[in-house]
């Protein structure tokens, strides 16, 4: 178990990433979904977005900072929130998923459907979820825990969730409801705040050169002039993911821990 | 009040081969599986299943009940990926229909009002409508901000001939009651289909319903509901809080099954074709003995 003094490791530079995913989004409900972002989202609501509402993942609104994986732990219930009652509220918009992907392209389409031709799959995956409604609703990020070609693809096998030029054609309505904030990964953050609606690099991890993330692509990845570093934890925030959020270390899982 | 006390072979008594049956909860949670595992081990064939999918279609599709499974996933959530869903898909054995699991409640919402579908924006830029060429799209008749008739996804009635669910409490008569946290969809399963049968932990009498929970936990009045069964353990081996958690153990035995039809032939002999609910319980029981007897290593 890591102590508080240890440097950060790549696993708490991503939570910090999928946190700032969240920042300056008020009071909506913050659902990452998985392990890792529910970690961020929590984190992020400790910290610098302490209005947001947060599912207790099973049916509860808690107001409280809880530990991951730990269904027993005290929660604060601030109001109940059935499956129903989460597709009532995504439909109103205010809500920010941050999703997996098992393949993502240029324009932000993601896939968690199914690998090969759907009609017979190589590899059925989760079906389409509650994507295609998330995406033509409300802000949606995405985390990619294994960043390569397989999963960076020129074009995904099935559109779960529509990137920009798949909604570039819809509605004024759905436009403006649209949006894929960001993409982290294991190498880096990512977004498409350009002219083109393209993935391009916000930020590389500590350690990992933008060649890296340009061989484990499988489109061509927009570069800016200068790329940061993406930051790392605070020393409050680690004292948080180590102690608070995650004391159980089930973080670790996604890489290989 | 009538009786509408009946057996899980006289739900199945009822039902026919091509029917399209809805199935309630959720995943890995609160579902009717001992009327499940009547329907596996019956005759019928070429069912249309409608689920927000857990093991309920993964057993279907191992025993070769189902023609079509209608699902927005099929997950078993400690186990994210259903196997032996995953196997029929992959190996081509059933036909589908994958929704967006919104669009879903809206079909199923537009069964329970009689409506011919419900719009909504979800399907749009996916590739939904490409799996789903039947769906339709249609022009909002109020004109938009700019003045234009936004175009929006009709999903059409998701209309069942029955629908199967399993309730915490439940009187004779098929007043049911939810002691979880989440009802799911039930309410409106049982409103969409012709015919709901329910199955329940526990047949209380009527002026006990209130003895464990609000009057907010009485969503599933008599009116839509045909058949009471009574099952305890009925959801086994998903969830149905507050009587009784997952039995993961039990599930990840039921998932590892898909990699061998073996394995699989054995656990369905032992467990799916249990003659009864009772017996089923007997065994998995034995089972759970055997094990903690160190008898079972896997």
């Amino acid at each position: 178990m890591s102590g508080v003094t240890d440097p950060a490791t790549l696993d708490e530079i991503c939570v910090v990433a999928i946190a700032e995913t969240f920042r300056g989004d008020g009071e909506i409900l913050c659902n990452p979904i998985g392990t890792t972002p529910i970690i961020g989202g929590r984190l992020a609501r400790a910290t610098f977005e302490p209005d947001m509402v947060m599912t207790d993942t099973v049916a509860f609104l808690a107001a409280n900072t809880l530990p991951v994986g730990d269904p027993d732990a005290e929660r604060l219930i601030e109001a109940w929130m059935p499956y129903r009652d989460i597709f009532d509220l995504l439909w109103s918009g205010r809500r920010h998923v941050v999703m997996g992907a098992s393949q993502i392209d240029a324009c932000g389409n993601q896939n968690l459907a199914a690998i090969g031709d759907w009609r017979k799959p190589k590899a059925q995956l989760l079906g389409l979820r509650g994507a295609p409604g998330n995406l033509v609703n409300h802000v949606t990020s995405y985390w990619v825990p294994n960043h390569s070609p397989r999963t960076f693809v020129p074009t995904v096998d099935v559109v779960s969730g529509p990137g920009y030029d798949r909604v570039a054609d819809l509605s004024a309505t759905v436009r403006a409801n649209h949006e894929v904030r960001r993409v982290v990964s294991n190498l880096g953050v990512f977004d498409f705040a350009n002219d083109d609606r393209r993935m391009q690099v916000v930020s590389v991890h500590p350690g990992v050169t933008v060649d890296q993330v340009v061989e484990a692509t499988g489109f061509e990845m927009v570069l800016g002039d200068t790329v940061d570093e993406t930051r790392l934890p605070t020393d409050s925030e680690l004292r948080l993911i180590r102690e608070v959020i995650d004391p159980r270390g089930l973080r670790r899982a996604e890489f290989g821990g | 009040m009538p009786d509408k006390l009946m057996t899980e072979d006289e739900v199945v008594a009822q039902l026919q081969s091509s029917m399209t049956i809805g199935i309630g909860g959720w995943g890995s949670r609160r579902k009717p599986m001992s009327l499940v595992r009547a329907i596996a081990r019956s005759d019928l064939r070429d069912l249309t299943i409608v689920s927000y999918g857990g093991p309920d279609i993964g057993i279907l599709c191992a025993t070769g009940k189902v023609r079509r499974a209608v699902y927005g996933f099929v997950s078993l959530d400690s186990i994210p990926l259903e196997p032996h869903f995953r196997q029929a898909r992959q190996q081509g054995t059933i036909e589908f229909t994958e929704l967006d699991e919104g669009a879903f409640y809206l079909g199923l919402l537009a069964a329970a009002h009689r409506m011919p579908f419900y719009p909504t924006r979800a399907g749009l830029g996916s590739d939904m409508l490409t799996m789903n060429p039947e769906l339709r799209t249609v022009a909002s008749p109020y004109p938009d901000a700019d003045g234009l008739m936004e175009e929006l996804v009709a999903i059409p009635a998701l209309r069942l001939d029955v629908s199967l669910i399993h309730m915490n409490r439940a009187d004779k008569g098929g007043n049911g009651q939810f002691l979880g946290p989440d009802l799911y969809f039930d309410d409106l399963f049982a409103k969409a289909a012709d015919r709901t049968f329910m199955s329940c932990e526990k047949v209380v009498s009527t002026g006990s319903l209130l003895d464990e929970g609000t009057f907010h936990t009485l969503k599933i009045p008599r009116l839509f509901v045909d058949g009471v069964v009574e099952a305890p353990r009925g959801a086994h081996f998903t969830e149905c809080p507050p009587d009784y958690e997952r039995d993961e153990e039990f599930q990840r035995e039921y998932a590892a099954t898909a990699r061998d039809p073996e394995a699989w032939a054995a656990f369905a002999d032992r467990f799916v074709n249990a003659p009864s609910h009772a017996e089923y319980l007997k065994r998995v029981d034995e089972r759970t003995a055997e094990r903690d007897a160190g008898e079972v290593t896997a």
